[in-house]
Parts: structure tokens; C-alpha cells; sequence
């Protein structure tokens, strides 16, 4: 059973159908890409995954049960997490306590918990700290832990996305253009990185990204999606010779 | 049957009141995304210029409509000079601000201007005089006084040429324009701060007007008289969606008749509830209000 | 055994207190004590209401402007219980000493206020709060309004007469322990996976959502304690005016309670506590000055919010920073060293093992 199923996704704005009966699995372990040239659906279809938005019709299917029209906070429980493409860190809060937001959901406090504060509190909190700053300390972000995240380098602001996420302790990892904005030695950096997070953390990842050579060079399968259609799915070397592939790209530029 | 057609043109009557004053709340809040609330000072302030215009001129001018007319007119530009200078004063040096250190500037020039009024034309109310004598006209069992008509008239008067200058003017197009977007506009060439300076002055002038045509029907006015009228006046064009001129026309006569009708069959303390009950109720179902539009936020 | 500690001394210190003012200011030789003590008094309960509104608006920055609605519904509803219930409350616990009777109806009384004000902050919370900025703003106003039209129209509590007769139970003491305890609820909170959660709220709720945060029930949660206070401290302010007036409880105190926070620094603790107590000290001090006192106050209100929009202490907290400047001290000659050795500057690289 695959982990990540979209059957028939389909998600309509207004006039605009953005997703068009979209469908491909993911299956448990898988670093899987998808790539489309600009405005062909890719967030859209993290947004219908994460339940950002409802789909209009289809079937997404999470570990062989539907999350289709759950809440996002709902779906994070599941197991899904995400980065975005334009970065939504919480700006003003601690790089630390950014990664820290995410173990909220596995607390067992309560409110009187937290403002009586027992044993059990501390221990708690101790312990989620201290996962959070493993995950700061693996990307090389220990240091600035107590930064306010909005003064963080562009391209550590986008590694804390991927800690922050990893945070919630998913089973699939969605990745938004993490390599958006980087230069050659940093997106070098960053295939490693992800090839490093499947290994460790056991999870499966979901890329979109634009820079091809990331893409062909960590995935293990490859989407295309053109104007909210799938054009075409299979292995790097099969999608750089897809000649509707070609045409989509070539097509565009 | 005649008690109700009554409460309805009492209801339309107050409710175009609470139109004119919403114009200005849903203008500014167009182009600023600001609630402002000193706009119902203004209003008030339209009604303290008229108190003492109307002794320079009354009597002066050839017919009494021309008096009124004078004094209001003559109002309208003061209370614009007002709302200009109020913008460009408290409202231009933070419009990069978060929305919450506008929201407080903005209930603190309301503070100052209530408080100076205060001072400068004391806290007791004042007896607005009579611009025009009050004469009944009969409609089989149905009474309306020439005022009545007069306020309804001339508030119609008025939003149908704001209607016009937005809709079919240069500058109404550089206006949408700025409330649509403003940093597009500044990009386009418009002088955002004209049009923005603008805004408040067509507002105020609105508001002022408002501030006359209710003293002419009840004719007490104090500094406070601006505080529950603006407050229902933004709660109309909230109704109606803010931002949308023809929901704040709206909002205003669903707010005035409702008022009227509570006031009229169910209990007059209940008044100044019920504003908030429609609202709430509006919200509720339609977060953006009756004719606004919803924004999603892209993610 | 930490905690009961720090109870038991805050309960000790106010105790004492109380009796210190009560020899100094109120029977004592200070020719204007009472009025001081009144101050005193009423700087409490403001620091109460600007520390829980602080909660939902600056720390999970949901924009709520009706507070002075649920001050009103826990003041009412405790002078309830102690003018209509009192006698019967009184009767059940006849063997204690008048002190412990007072004591009691009083409990009783902030019980019924926190409870009234939880179910209240809960019913305006729950659809209110799907409404964003402007309108959650405009919705918590109205329901303000129309709480105090409400309260108006009860003949029970005296309607537009006011409700008058109700026992003098509060006092220096009782405000001041739920000062401590707002400020200790509101600091423990903000310090906890709760407190990060609601900052991730205001910061970015779709990514907080993505993060496993359930944004609605924080943000209903985050009104509902708020309110919860704020229903204490009427219940206090009653208890000590011995009369309540719908007057009291206009939006124009919703305004006065945001300025507050605004003035001292939005989402600080310090920041709230300063901001009541200037605004409830200064106008006192200027009294002489009737007229133009409001109008230097409208004016600093704006001159303050243009030149420093972050407010008089800003987000950062006075205690992190008295902490930090002895910690840095001993840290930094270190640090020193280090900084000059690396550039702290450069963006760290991801992989570098
Ligand atoms: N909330 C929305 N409302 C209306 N249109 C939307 C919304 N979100 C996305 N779209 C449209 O859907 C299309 C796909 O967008 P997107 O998924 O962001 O593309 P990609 O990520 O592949 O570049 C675009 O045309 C975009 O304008
Ligand atoms: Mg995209």
C-alpha cells in the first residue's frame, strides 16, 4: 500500500480548474519529485494534501485512509509536514522555539499543566528541547538558536522551514522549491541534505523544485504536471527524454 | 398600515444619515485598510461648524434654503480641511505601521478631538438653530415635515455625485485604483498621497454634511454626539462590506430602518443593540459582509 | 514544594502589606491615604485587565476590543451572588468569623465571575474568532456593546439606576493575589508549548497550522482565560465601589485597557503592567489640570504610537534583559575572543561534516 495516494484530485478557483484530476502514490520511503513549469499546480496540490484547501472532487489518501477535507492541524497529526515556497517562519520568535512550535501537538500538558508547572512539566519540556535542538544542531543551526528567526540568511531560513518540519515527526515530508534562491554550492549542499533526511528520519519526501539538477539528481521518480494535468511519470532518465516533457519545458522557454 | 409607511420613511431618513457618515469610514478604510475611528468627530465637528456658520449667515442670503445651503456647504469644505490635515498629521508618518498602531493613533486623535471640543465649545449640548422653519406636508394620514424630505434629498443628492466622481471621474479611477492596490498605483504613476489626502477630504465632507442634515431634524448637539452615530455609521459599512461604497449606502439604511422599527414596535433600549446584533448575524454567514468580496489568502 | 513556597510568600507579603496600608493609608495619619489607597486599588484592577487582554491580543495576537463587555458580565454577576446569595451563604457558614464569612461569599462570588466569563468568552469566541484583524475587532466590540445594553435592561441588577448596595469584600489584599495570579498564569503561559503555540498564531496561523497547532481552540482558549480574569477583576471592582454602573463598561474602557497595552509594549507582561499603572496614576496626578489633561493624553497617545509604535518597553522583556545583562558579563570576555576568531556573520552552510 502506497503511503501518499491522490486519486482524481481535482480542486477548481472559481473559473480556474488548478488541479485536474491529478493522480500518483508515493510510496513509504520514496523520494519522489514533482516538477511543473510556473503556475501548473505543484503548491496547489501541497495545499489539497495538507488540507489547506478542500478538494472539489477525488480521493487523497494518507496510509490507506482518506484526509481529504480534514483540517491542516489534523493532517500534521496524521503524519504530514510541510515547507512553503514563499517562507512562513514565525518571524519574530526564537529559531529554537520555531522548531519548538512543532512538538506542541505531542505535549501532554494541559493549560494547569503548564502554568502549575509539575515534574512531569519540566521533564517534558526538557526533553522536547532537546529535540528540537538535535534538529537545529543537524542543520547547523544550534548556534543561532536563540536568533530571532526573521535575522537569519535567506538560505538558513529556508534549512529551519525543513527542521521546523521535521519537528512534527512526519511519516512524508512535503518540500516546497527548497532550492529556490540558493546558488550552485548551497543547492549542492541541500541534495545532500535531503538524501541525509530520508536516510535518518525514515521518512518520505515529496519535492517540487525547480532546479532540475536537484531534482533529477536526488529523486527517485518524477511527476510532471503541465496547467493541472499529469503529463508524465517515471524515473529521472525517462523523464529527461519524455518528449512531452521536453515540449512542456521547451514549450515555456 | 400608516404607523409603519411612517417608521419607514423615519427609518430611510436615519438610515441615509448613517449612509452618508459610513461613505467615509468604507473611502479611507478602502485605501488604508484603517478604521478611522475619529471619523464620527468629524461629523460632529460638521455639526459645531454649522452651529456657529449658521449665526454669521443666517438671514443674509435671499431664501432660507440658500442659508442652509451656505452653511452647509461652508462646513463640508471646513471639516475636509480637518480630515486632510488629520491625515497627513497622525495617519501619513505610520501608514507603513502594523494595522494595530493605526487603529490606537486613530482612537487617540478621536480622544483629541472630543476632548477639545469639549473644551473649546463646552461639554453642554447646544441648540442647533433653525435654518429652514419646519412645515408638515400630508400625504393622505402619513406626515412628513420639509426637513424630512430636505435630509433625504440631499443625502441622495450627495452619494449619487460621489457615485459619479468614483465611477466616471480621472481622479475616482486613480482612487479604485489606490484601494486596490496601492503600491500598483504609486507604481503607476498615480500621487498616491494626493489621492489618499483626497479620500479624507471627500469623507469629511461627507461626514460634516451628515452632522447638519441630523441637526436640522433634531436639532440638540454635543462633543460627544459623534461617538454612538460613527460607531454605528462603521458598523454599516461593515454591513454592507468595507470598502464597497454601494454596501455602505446599504448597510446604513438596513442599520437606520432597523433601528427605527425596534425602536418603534419593541423596546427603545434596545436600540443601540440591535446595530450590533445585525451585524453579527451578518458576519457570521458572510464574513466579508453583504456585498464584499472574500479574500483567501493565497498560500 | 518550590511553588507552595512562592504561594505561601506572596499570600505572607500581601498579607502584610494589606496591613501596612490599612495603619498607613487608611486609618493612619497620611491626610489623603484613603484616596491613595484607592488609587492603589484601581491600578490593580487595571493591571489585571490589561495582562489577560494582553494574552489574546498581544501574545496570540487576536484583535479584540471588547474586553470592558466581559470586566462588565463578571462584575454583575458576582455583586449577584454576593447581594442576593450573601445572607444564604452566610447562614450555611454562621460558625466562622465574620472575616471567614466575608471570605467565603467572596470566593464564591470570583468563582461565579470566572465561570460566568469563561461560558461568556466561549460563546463570543467561538464563531468570532473565525473572523480576522478588523472584523474579530469590530464583532468583539459589538458584543460588548451589546452585553452592556443586556445588563441595562435586567431590572435585578438595577438596570439604568445602577446596582448599588453591594458588600465591600475587596480590598488591597484580594486585588493584588489576582495580579500575582494573572501575571503568573499569563508568564508560566507564554512560557510553555501553549504560550509558543499562540505566538505561532500571531505570527503565521497557516504555518502554524501545518505545524500541528489546532488554531481555532488556541485562539477560543486564549479568549476564554483572558475573559476569565477580566470577569475576576469586575468581581473585585464591585466588590470595592460597591456599586456598578453600565457607564463603567462602555467600549470607551475596551479603549482605554488596549491603550494600555499599546503604550507599555504590546505582548509584554512588563510593558501591560506599566501601561495600567501610568494610566491609571497620571491622569490622578493631573486633576488639577481638568480640560486639558485628556487632550495632553489623546496627544501623548498618538505622539508615543507614531515615534515608538512598539510601545515604552517593546516586545522584549525587562526581566530576559536584566537577566541577560549578568549573564552576558561573565560570558563575554569569552564570547570575545570567539567572535574575533570566526565570522559570526557568514550564513553557516548546511553538510559541513
Ligand atoms: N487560492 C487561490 N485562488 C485562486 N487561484 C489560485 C489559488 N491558489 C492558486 N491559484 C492558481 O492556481 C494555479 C496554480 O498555482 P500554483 O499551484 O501556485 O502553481 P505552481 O506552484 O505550480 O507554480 C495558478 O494559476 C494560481 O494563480
Ligand atoms: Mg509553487
Amino acid at each position: 500500500m502506497p503511503l501518499l495516494e491522490l486519486k482524481d484530485a481535482t480542486i477548481r478557483f472559481g473559473g480556474l480548474l488548478a488541479v485536474k484530476d491529478l493522480t500518483f502514490a508515493v510510496e513509504d520511503g520514496e523520494l519522489f519529485g514533482l516538477i511543473g513549469p510556473n503556475g501548473a499546480g505543484k503548491t496547489t496540490v501541497f495545499n489539497l494534501i495538507t488540507g489547506v484547501y478542500a478538494p472539489t472532487s477525488g480521493v487523497i489518501a494518507f496510509d490507506g485512509k482518506p484526509i481529504q477535507g480534514k483540517h491542516p492541524h489534523q493532517i500534521a497529526a496524521c503524519g504530514i509536514a510541510r515547507t512553503f515556497q514563499n517562507i512562513r517562519l514565525f518571524a519574530s520568535m526564537s529559531v529554537l522555539e520555531n522548531v519548538q512550535v512543532s512538538s506542541h501537538m505531542r505535549s501532554t500538558q494541559g493549560v494547569l499543566g503548564s502554568v502549575f508547572r509539575g515534574e512531569h512539566f519540566h521533564r517534558e519540556e526538557t526533553l522536547h528541547r532537546e529535540e528540537a535542538m538535535r534538529l537545529l544542531e543537524l542543520f547547523q543551526l544550534e548556534k543561532l538558536a536563540d536568533e530571532p528567526a526573521a535575522s537569519l540568511p535567506y538560505g538558513s531560513q529556508r534549512r529551519l522551514e525543513i527542521a521546523r518540519a521535521l519537528g512534527t515527526k512526519p511519516r512524508l515530508l512535503l518540500l516546497d522549491e527548497p532550492a529556490a534562491g540558493m546558488n550552485p554550492q548551497e543547492s549542492a549542499d541541500l541534495m545532500r541534505l535531503i538524501r541525509r533526511i530520508r536516510d535518518e528520519f525514515k521518512v518520505s519526501i515529496l519535492l517540487v523544485e525547480h532546479n532540475m539538477k536537484v531534482v533529477m539528481g536526488v529523486c527517485e521518480r518524477i511527476q510532471v504536471m503541465v496547467h493541472g494535468e499529469a503529463i508524465a511519470l517515471g524515473v529521472p532518465s525517462e523523464i529527461r527524454t519524455d518528449p512531452r516533457v521536453v515540449e512542456a519545458y521547451l514549450g515555456k522557454e | 398600515m400608516e404607523s409603519f409607511l411612517q417608521q419607514l420613511i423615519n427609518g430611510i431618513s436615519l438610515g441615509s444619515i448613517y449612509a452618508l457618515v459610513a461613505l467615509g469610514y468604507t473611502m479611507v478604510y478602502g485605501v488604508l485598510r484603517l478604521i478611522n475611528f475619529a471619523h464620527g468627530d468629524v461629523y460632529m465637528l460638521g455639526a459645531y461648524f454649522g452651529y456657529y456658520l449658521s449665526r454669521l449667515v443666517q438671514g443674509r442670503t435671499p431664501s432660507h434654503l440658500l442659508d442652509a445651503a451656505v452653511v452647509m456647504i461652508l462646513s463640508m469644505i471646513g471639516c475636509a480641511l480637518i480630515g486632510v490635515i488629520m491625515e497627513r498629521f497622525a495617519y501619513r508618518p505610520v501608514r507603513r505601521a502594523s494595522r494595530l498602531t493605526l487603529l490606537i493613533i486613530a482612537i487617540g486623535v478621536s480622544l483629541l478631538i472630543e476632548n477639545a471640543s469639549q473644551l473649546i465649545f463646552g461639554a453642554n449640548p447646544r441648540f442647533f438653530p433653525q435654518l429652514i422653519p419646519e412645515t408638515h406636508i400630508h400625504m393622505g394620514n402619513l406626515m412628513l415635515t420639509n426637513q424630512q424630505v430636505i435630509v433625504l434629498v440631499t443625502a441622495l443628492a450627495l452619494m449619487i455625485l460621489l457615485n459619479l466622481f468614483i465611477y466616471r471621474s480621472r481622479t475616482g479611477k486613480a482612487m479604485r485604483a489606490v484601494s486596490y492596490n496601492l503600491d500598483a498605483a504609486k507604481l503607476m504613476g498615480i500621487d498616491t498621497d494626493r489621492i489618499i489626502s483626497l479620500t479624507f477630504a471627500l469623507g469629511s465632507a461627507l461626514a460634516a454634511a451628515g452632522g447638519i442634515l441630523v441637526s436640522i431634524n433634531i436639532p440638540g448637539i454635543d462633543p460627544l454626539m459623534g461617538v454612538m452615530t460613527g460607531l454605528k455609521a462603521f458598523v454599516a459599512a461593515v454591513l454592507g462590506g468595507i470598502g464597497n461604497i454601494f454596501g455602505a449606502v446599504l448597510g446604513g439604511l438596513i442599520l437606520g430602518l432597523a433601528e427605527v422599527m425596534v425602536a418603534g414596535y419593541g423596546s427603545s433600549t434596545y436600540r443601540d443593540a440591535i446595530a450590533f446584533l445585525i451585524l453579527i448575524a451578518i458576519l457570521l454567514f458572510k464574513p466579508s459582509g453583504l456585498l464584499g468580496k472574500g479574500q483567501v489568502e493565497k498560500v | 514544594m518550590k511553588r507552595l513556597l512562592w504561594i505561601a510568600g506572596t499570600i505572607g507579603a500581601l498579607l502584610l502589606l494589606q496591613w501596612g496600608a490599612t495603619a498607613l493609608l487608611l486609618d493612619g495619619p497620611i491626610r489623603q491615604g484613603p484616596y491613595y489607597y484607592q488609587i492603589i486599588i484601581l491600578a490593580g484592577i487595571n493591571i489585571v485587565l490589561a495582562v489577560s487582554l494582553n494574552l489574546t491580543n498581544g501574545i496570540a495576537g487576536q484583535f479584540s476590543i471588547g474586553h470592558a463587555g466581559f470586566f462588565a458580565v463578571g462584575a454583575y454577576m458576582a455583586a449577584s451572588v454576593s447581594y442576593y446569595g450573601g445572607p444564604a451563604i452566610r447562614g450555611a457558614v454562621s460558625f466562622l468569623p465574620l472575616v471567614g464569612q466575608d471570605t467565603v461569599v467572596l470566593i464564591l462570588a470570583l468563582a461565579a465571575a470566572a465561570l460566568a466569563t469563561a461560558l461568556a468568552g466561549l460563546l463570543v469566541g467561538i464563531p468570532s474568532l473565525r473572523l480576522r484583524g478588523d472584523y474579530l475587532a469590530i464583532v468583539t466590540l459589538g458584543f460588548g456593546e451589546i452585553i452592556r445594553v443586556l445588563i441595562l435592561n435586567i431590572d435585578a441588577v438595577g438596570g439604568a439606576r445602577g446596582f448599588s448596595g453591594i458588600p465591600k469584600l475587596s480590598n488591597f489584599f484580594w486585588v493584588y493575589l489576582l495580579v500575582a495570579a494573572v501575571i503568573a498564569t499569563v508568564w508560566n503561559l507564554v512560557r510553555s508549548s501553549y504560550g509558543r503555540a499562540f505566538q505561532a498564531i500571531r505570527e503565521n496561523e497557516i504555518a502554524a497550522q501545518a505545524m500541528g497547532v489546532d488554531v481555532t481552540r488556541h485562539k477560543v482558549l486564549a479568549f476564554v482565560i483572558s475573559s476569565m480574569f477580566a470577569g475576576m477583576a469586575g468581581c473585585l471592582f464591585g466588590h470595592y465601589t460597591m456599586y456598578l454602573h453600565t457607564n463603567s463598561f462602555t467600549f470607551v474602557k475596551s479603549f482605554e485597557i488596549i491603550i494600555m497595552i499599546a503604550i507599555g509594549g504590546l505582548g509584554s507582561i512588563e510593558g501591560a503592567v506599566l501601561g495600567a499603572v501610568l494610566l491609571t496614576v497620571l491622569p490622578e496626578a493631573f486633576r488639577g489640570f481638568e480640560g486639558y489633561r485628556m487632550i495632553v493624553y489623546s496627544l501623548a497617545v498618538i505622539l508615543i504610537m507614531i515615534y515608538r509604535p512598539q510601545g515604552i518597553l517593546g516586545q522584549v522583556s525587562v526581566i530576559k534583559r536584566v537577566r541577560a545583562h549578568f549573564i552576558t558579563k561573565k560570558a563575554a570576555r569569552e564570547a570575545a575572543t570567539k567572535a574575533a576568531s570566526s565570522a559570526a556573520k557568514m550564513p553557516v552552510k548546511a553538510e559541513g561534516a
